[in-house]
């Protein structure tokens, strides 16, 4: 047995599942210290299904709570930013095109140092160990207490950012976690520079509540593994999660697809997740979220993430209905949170999409005779307008000509009809207002390699063979099942103006999490 | 004047012009913002108010895109670029000029100016993105783009002379992959009266009219595509989906070929810059028009490296500098050039059968 959990802003839900059989589902509310709702949400669980602690084998949390902790700039760290570059890149110092209001959240402070490598590896300069300690020496007197390394080039020569680490605590002490851009980002020195700032800051915060989530699984006496869901839709043991917190930032889509995914048994379809203000649509494709091709921006500031690639359009069950036939508008406004209060079902004086789902007998909420005398009409031009405004949305993530089967989790998928003209039949998986938890308890584990060849005539293959071997490897040192690991993912992007045939080659592989291996390292 | 809040306008319309080439001008417009924060507003000089006896110092970036948001250039060497290269000829600098448009290399000019308290001149030398040295036009009224300045971000410094333009792009380019692939350089000096007659004028303006009227069109949900397509005179080309991309790498280029499904399926042929777009086996339109790549929902321009399979996109073509057509022009930057064994085919405001 398993158990998924997904803490988002406003639900903590948790299912217990066998394989892919969902065997007790619930929801509770989100808590500000969130260990106390995941508690709740246990308990509900045992109260649902009761099992033995013994016999659940791991689990697994997805959370939104350190992208939040960003956003809302609350319990981050006093961070410092080094980078070795010198005498390169000095015109563009860490955090440039930060919003300031973050700069002070996280009292940064850049430093910048000798170091980095050319494209092809050669140093531009060496590192300077003195110039390091007078950096460390600064920083610790200014009460930092997390530090950034970025290193030019480093996803192709990490030797200098390993070196400064160690310089660094040396001057630092142990106390000081250090994160190391070419663990976390790509190429692209800015955006990788500033994820890893954004995961030094968040380090503090990620040991506190990794501890919370520990104890409040230990108090059920719940002895397996813990982990947590990443953006990608792979896991991270608990271990990973202290030191690389940014990785769950986009955690909550890619859960409730790929919940979405096994709820429904398709690996490749379009995933509509219909909430109260917007509708997001994703695509699975091989079980795993099409990721976004562009630089994501999270709370103002420009990073390479790995994302999933979503598309939201403001509709859902609190969408504010307008207008009359084919002028019929639904959204992008809505009463939010105030449905229960201003929803005509619920004696308010607002038309919104829910009550013409309820006039529509699609659904049952708050009080029906409240919307019995609506325009049958009306109802139906308000329906008909969710369902080719979501199905255009839907029409605009297809990536090939091919049907691309729909399935709708979220509360306000009663809005969608039962087929969307051009595309077929929608699923409508059960559990789908768990869809995310779901997500969680069934993630896969991955590795992947993002690195820039210099492939020599006649050794494409050879070039291509290292990067997929290391690609598996990375996954299994991750946790995977050798024998369940494959190639998910393969991109080969020749670099334009560069000599010697230079190939960007990204590569991923996933497997399943190997659980008795698993629950044997923790014992 | 060109202030720090037109940065971003500029930047977008200069991605528009780099043609799918000439890289992401985010880093160009970062360091552009910071020389013009500490050192105010640059003023942009028509090419007709030129005087004779001006001194206009072009100044850009050679290398590749992919290494420079990485190794993010240091701007303090583009002054000394520029120094370097004035001593050298025992001349001042009266004007700093853009020599390519399109994309990372419309901003470092002003970086340049900023530091040297000068004004940028409104134009560039080639209207849009090209991938070598000796493709502008300033080639083609016989002005020498060496003596040139060549420098990198650690001091070294080359001032090179070469027998001819094309001679000038070989050299440069093997000091430019010694130098890491990033360099900054400084060639085509020229006088006012030949700025005049050989940059195309008002394209800096241009860049940023079409970056802001992006904004505007966007904030009242219009059409973006169709207000590129008026601003360059083009007409859309082709709306569908990519529905294949395939790359291969000849002699460091990138060349690749990408399908557009929709209607019909339009073929584009790309090498840096997209050169080809090619419609049920009949040409379209070729090098040197400009075909240009859009986001069809948000009218982003979309580079060759960015093209991806599943991206929803407006292929516009317009049409280039009337300099460009001339029998020398086409020996330059034509189809044949850059190995397609094709006839140039113009831009036509009209629908090819």
């Amino acid at each position: 047995m398993r158990i998924g959990i997904d803490v988002g802003g406003t639900n903590t839900d948790a299912v217990l599942m066998d394989g892919d059989r969902v065997l007790a589902a619930v929801k509770a509310a989100t808590t500000p210290d969130v260990t106390s709702g995941i508690v709740t949400a246990l308990d509900g669980l045992q109260t649902q299904h009761p099992f033995p602690p013994a016999d659940v084998q791991a689990v697994m949390i997805g959370t939104t709570h350190f992208i939040n902790a960003l956003v809302q700039a609350r319990g981050l760290a006093p961070t410092a930013a080094l980078r070795l570059g010198l005498p390169a890149t000095a015109s563009l110092p860490p955090m440039v095109d930060w919003p300031g209001r973050l700069v002070g959240a996280i009292a940064g402070r850049a430093y910048l140092a000798h170091g980095g490598h050319e494209f092809d590896g050669r140093p531009i300069s060496p590192l300077d160990e003195d110039e390091l300690r007078r950096h460390a020496a600064d920083m610790a007197a200014n009460g930092v207490r997390s530090v950034a390394i970025s290193s030019v080039f480093s996803p192709v020569n990490t030797e200098f950012e390993v070196r400064a680490a160690e310089v660094l605590a040396d001057v630092l002490g142990p106390d000081v976690p250090v994160s190391l851009s070419h663990e976390i980002g790509r190429v692209g020195l800015l955006e990788r520079e500033n994820a890893t700032i954004i995961n030094a800051a968040l380090r503090e915060l990620a040991a506190g509540i990794v501890d919370g989530l520990a104890a409040s699984i230990a108090g059920h006496g719940i002895t397996a593994p813990l982990y947590l869901s990443q953006n990608d839709g792979t896991l991270m043991d608990v271990e990973f999660a202290r030191r690389y917190p940014v990785a769950t930032f986009a955690s909550g889509p890619t859960n409730s697809m790929r919940g979405a995914a096994v709820l429904s048994g398709l690996g490749t379809c379009a995933v509509v997740d219909v909430g109260g203000t917007t509708t997001d649509v994703g695509v699975l494709t091989g079980g795993f979220p099409r990721e976004a091709t562009v630089e994501v921006s999270v709370a103002g500031i420009r990073t390479n993430f790995r994302m999933p690639d979503v598309l939201s359009v403001g509709l859902g069950g609190g969408s504010l209905v307008r207008g009359s036939g084919t002028d019929t508008t639904v959204g992008p406004d809505s009463v939010g949170y105030r449905l229960t209060e201003q929803a005509l079902v619920f004696g308010g004086d607002v038309l919104t999409a829910t009550d013409v789902a309820v006039a529509a007998g699609r659904v049952e909420i708050g009080d029906s005779s409240l919307v019995a005398d609506l325009d049958p009409a009306a109802v139906a031009a308000a329906l008909e307008r969710i369902a080719t405004d979501v199905a255009d949305v839907v029409d605009r993530m297809r990536i090939s000509a091919d049907p691309l089967p729909v399935v709708a989790v979220g509360g306000g998928s009663v809005l969608l009809p039962d087929a969307f003209p051009g595309l077929g039949a929608v699923h409508r998986p059960e559990h789908f207002a768990v869809a995310n938890a779901i997500g969680a308890a069934i993630a896969q584990v991955g590795g992947e390699v993002d690195r820039v060849f210099a492939i020599a005539p006649g050794q494409r293959d050879a070039a291509v063979d290292e990067a997929r071997q290391e690609a598996v490897d990375r996954a299994v040192v991750a946790g995977a099942d050798p024998a369940t690991v494959e190639i998910v993912d393969f991109d080969e992007v020749p670099i334009p103006y560069l000599p010697g045939n230079a190939t960007r080659i990204r590569c991923k592989a996933v497997g399943d999490l190997r659980i008795e291996q698993a629950a044997g390292r923790r014992a | 004047m060109i202030g720090e809040g037109d940065l971003e306008a500029l930047a977008r319309g200069a991605a528009v012009l780099g043609t799918g080439g000439g890289g992401d001008p985010y880093v160009g417009r970062l360091l552009a913002a910071r020389a013009l924060r500490e050192h105010g507003p640059v003023p942009l000089v028509a090419p007709a108010d030129l005087p004779d006896d001006a001194t206009v110092f072009p100044v850009a970036m050679m290398g590749a895109p992919t290494v420079m948001v990485e190794k993010t250039p240091s701007t303090e060497r583009i002054g000394a670029t520029v120094a370097a290269l004035a001593e050298y000829l025992g001349v001042t600098p009266t004007h700093i000029a853009c020599i390519e448009a399109g994309g990372v290399n419309s901003t470092f000019p002003l970086v340049a100016a900023a530091q040297l308290g000068l004004p940028v001149v409104d134009g560039d030398g080639m209207g849009r993105a090209f991938p070598e040295l000796q493709m502008v036009l300033p080639t083609l009224s016989g002005i020498a783009g060496t003596p040139m300045s060549i420098a990198d971000e650690k001091g070294n410094v080359g001032i090179l002379t070469a027998v001819d333009n094309h001679a000038a792009e070989a050299l440069a380019r093997s000091l430019t992959i010694t130098m890491g692939c990033s360099a900054i350089i400084s060639d085509y000096v020229m006088s006012g009266a030949q700025a005049r007659d050989s940059l195309v004028p008002g394209t800096l303006s241009l860049c940023a009219r079409i970056g802001h009227r992006l904004d505007r069109v966007r904030a009242e949900h219009g059409d973006a595509v169709a207000a590129v397509a008026d601003e360059l005179g083009g007409r859309v080309l082709h709306t569908g989906k990519v529905t294949d991309v395939a790359r291969r790498t000849v002699t460091g280029f990138a060349r690749g070929t990408a399908l557009i499904s929709g209607e019909s399926e339009l073929t584009l042929e790309f090498q840096n810059e997209h050169l080809m777009a090619v419609r049920d086996g009949v040409v379209q339109v070729t090098t040197p028009d400009l075909i240009i790549v859009l986001d069809t929902d948000t009218g982003e321009p979309v580079t060759t490296e960015a093209l991806r399979f599943g991206h929803r996109v407006t292929v516009l073509a317009a049409p280039t500098d009337e300099r460009w057509h001339s029998p020398a022009g086409i020996a330059l930057v034509g189809p044949r050039y850059f190995g397609y064994d094709t006839d140039p085919v113009r831009f036509d405001a009209r629908e090819r059968p």
